[in-house]
C-alpha cells in the first residue's frame, strides 16, 4: 500500500486539563495516484489528519506509513499547500518556488531554475516570476504555493483546505487548474475540505469524517469520468447523498455549540 | 497642493508670526530672539565651522552608540526569543532597563570613563539597546507559525531554518527597533553632551546657554530637530515603509 494510517489516535491536553481526542481508531489506504478528499465539519480532525501524515506532528496512538516507511517527520517526499499560502514575502515568486530546491540542487543550479520556469508555467505565472506575493492575488498566491510544493517532486500532495480562503469564481478556475495539474503529473493528491461540491468534483475517493471524536464514517469512490462538468446532474446525486450521510454529524456541531453558547 | 509646498508655507508664517511679535517688544531679547537674529548665529557658527564640528562629533558620538546597541540587541533579542529561561529571568530586567531613562546612567559612566566622550557614547548605547532588544525579541516570537510548518515540510531545520526564514520573517519588527533605537540615542545623546565636557551640539547648547546667547540656545534647539526629522523621514521612515510594503503589511499606496 502507498500510504497507510492504521490505528492512529490523536489526544491533546487542553488547557482546562482535560484530554481531547482529536482522532480516534483513524484507518486509511491511499494508492498511488489517487486523488482523494477529507471531507467533514469543522472539528472532525481532518485537518489534523493531514498534518500527522505531513509529519508535523505525532500520533498518540498508531502509525502513518509511505511506502512502508514510518513518518516521523516533515520532509520534502510529501509537499504540502496551506490554506494560507505561506509564500516567503521577502522572496520574488522565483525565489519562492526555488527555496524547497535549493539544497537538493546545490551542484546543478541551471537544472533547478529549469525546474522552477516549468512549474511555474505549469500553473501559468512564469510572467509573475519576478514579482513579490504580495503584489499577485490570493489565487494566483495560492498556484505559486502549488508549484512550489510540486517543484520538490514529492511523492504526496497533501492539501488543507487550498481554496478555502478564495471567493468562489477563483476556486472554479482553480479546480479545473488542479484537476489539469493532477492528470499531466499523476501524484497522489490528499485534499482536505469542508466543501461537499468540491469534494465531489476533484476526487477519485471522498472519505467522509465525522465528529467527537473524529473518526472516518464513510468511504466513497466516485465513479465519473473526467472533465465532470458534463455530468452535473450526478454529481448533485452524489452531493446529496453525502448531504444525507454528514446531516447528523453537522447537527452534532451546531447542537455542542449552542450548548456552549448557554453555558458560556 | 504638494505637501512640501504645504508645509513651505507653514513654516514661512510661522517665522513671520514670530518675527512681528518679537518687533512688538513684548519681551526682551534675551528671553527670546528674534528669528533673524537666531538665523544670522546659526550661519555664523556654519560659516566659522565651529557648529559644523559640533555637528560631526554628535553625529559620530550617536553612530558608534547607535551601531554598538543595534549589534548588542539584535543578540539579546534573540536570546531573549529563543532561550525561554533567559526570557523570563534577564528579560524583566531588559523591560526594567528600558524603561530607565539612559541619562539617570551618567554617574555610573562619569566613575568608569571620567567625563569623556566614550561616556557619552556609553549612554548613547544604554539609550538603544534595550528597545532594539525588545523589538527583536517581539519580532522572532511573532513568526506567523505557517511559515515555519511550510519550512518544515521543504527539510529546512536547525540553523537553515533560523537564518532563511525565521530571521527574514522578522525583519518587520527589527526595522522598527533600528527606528525607536536611533530616536531613544538621539535623545540620550543630547542629554549626555548636555552634561558634558564637549564636543557636541548639546555641549554647545549648554555652553551658550551659560553666556547668556540665547540665540544661539535656540539656534542649536532647531538643528537638533531639523537633524532629527530629516533622519527620521528620509532614511528610517523609508526604510520602514518599505520593508511593510514588500512584507505585504501595508499596501502599496
Amino acid at each position: 500500500m502507498f500510504l497507510q494510517v492504521s490505528g492512529v489516535t490523536k489526544q491533546y491536553v487542553t488547557n482546562q486539563g482535560t484530554i481531547f481526542t482529536a482522532l480516534q481508531n483513524i484507518e486509511l489506504d491511499v494508492e498511488e495516484g489517487e486523488f482523494v478528499s477529507l471531507l467533514g465539519p469543522s472539528g472532525c480532525g481532518k485537518s489534523t489528519l493531514l498534518s500527522l501524515i505531513a509529519g508535523l506532528s505525532e500520533p498518540t496512538e498508531g502509525s502513518v506509513l509511505l511506502k512502508g516507511q514510518k513518518i516521523t517527520r516533515p520532509g520534502s517526499d510529501r509537499g504540502v499547500v496551506f490554506q494560507e499560502p505561506a509564500l516567503f514575502p521577502w522572496l520574488t515568486v522565483f525565489e519562492n518556488v526555488m527555496f524547497p530546491l535549493r539544497k537538493k540542487y546545490r551542484k546543478n543550479q541551471k537544472e533547478a531554475k529549469q525546474r522552477v520556469m516549468d512549474h511555474l508555467k505549469m500553473v501559468q505565472l512564469s510572467r509573475f516570476a519576478d514579482s513579490y506575493p504580495s503584489e499577485l492575488s490570493g489565487g494566483m498566491q495560492q498556484r505559486v504555493a502549488i508549484a512550489r510544493a510540486l517543484a520538490m517532486d514529492p511523492m504526496l500532495l497533501l492539501m488543507d483546505e487550498p481554496f478555502g480562503a478564495l471567493d468562489e469564481q477563483t476556486r472554479q478556475v482553480l479546480h479545473g487548474e488542479l484537476e489539469r495539474i493532477w492528470m499531466e503529473t499523476g501524484k497522489t493528491i490528499l485534499f482536505v475540505t469542508h466543501n461537499i461540491q468540491e469534494a465531489v468534483k476533484l476526487s477519485d475517493r471522498v472519505v467522509i469524517m465525522g465528529t467527537q471524536p473524529g473518526k472516518v464514517i464513510s468511504d466513497m469512490r466516485i465513479r465519473l469520468p473526467r472533465p465532470r462538468q458534463q455530468f452535473r446532474e450526478k454529481m448533485v446525486q452524489i452531493e446529496q447523498e453525502i448531504m444525507d450521510i454528514l446531516g447528523q454529524e453537522i447537527d452534532k456541531v451546531i447542537k455542542g455549540e449552542l450548548s456552549d453558547a448557554h453555558s458560556g | 497642493m504638494p505637501i512640501l509646498v504645504k508645509r513651505l508655507i507653514f513654516f514661512v508664517a510661522l517665522v513671520v508670526i514670530w518675527e512681528g511679535l518679537f518687533r512688538l517688544n513684548l519681551w526682551p531679547p534675551t528671553m527670546l530672539p528674534s528669528p533673524v537674529q537666531v538665523g544670522k548665529t546659526v550661519w555664523m557658527g556654519l560659516a566659522d565651522l565651529t557648529l559644523v564640528y559640533d555637528l560631526i562629533a554628535s553625529l559620530r558620538h550617536l553612530l558608534i552608540g547607535f551601531s554598538i546597541a543595534l549589534c548588542i540587541g539584535t543578540l539579546l533579542g534573540v536570546l531573549l526569543a529563543r532561550v525561554r529561561t533567559a526570557d523570563e529571568t534577564l528579560g524583566i530586567l531588559v523591560l526594567a532597563f528600558q524603561s530607565v531613562p539612559s541619562i539617570v546612567w551618567l554617574p555610573l559612566a562619569i566613575a568608569w570613563f571620567g567625563l569623556t566622550e566614550t561616556s557619552v557614547i556609553f549612554i548613547v548605547v544604554l539609550g538603544g539597546t534595550f528597545v532594539m532588544a525588545m523589538n527583536m525579541r517581539m519580532g522572532i516570537k511573532n513568526v506567523s507559525p505557517v511559515y515555519i510548518k511550510a519550512a518544515r515540510t521543504m527539510d529546512y531545520t536547525g540553523p537553515d531554518l533560523f537564518f532563511r526564514v525565521i530571521v527574514p520573517a522578522s525583519i518587520p519588527h527589527a526595522v522598527t527597533g533600528i527606528r525607536l533605537a536611533w530616536a531613544f540615542g538621539w535623545r540620550a545623546l543630547m542629554a549626555g553632551e548636555l552634561l558634558s565636557t564637549g564636543p557636541g551640539l548639546g555641549y554647545t547648547l549648554k555652553y551658550a546657554s551659560d553666556t547668556g546667547e540665547m540665540a544661539l540656545v535656540i539656534g542649536v534647539i532647531i538643528l537638533i530637530g531639523f537633524i532629527g526629522i530629516l533622519t527620521d523621514q528620509l532614511i528610517f521612515n523609508r526604510l520602514e515603509k518599505n520593508v511593510l510594503e514588500r512584507w505585504g503589511l501595508e499596501t502599496a499606496a
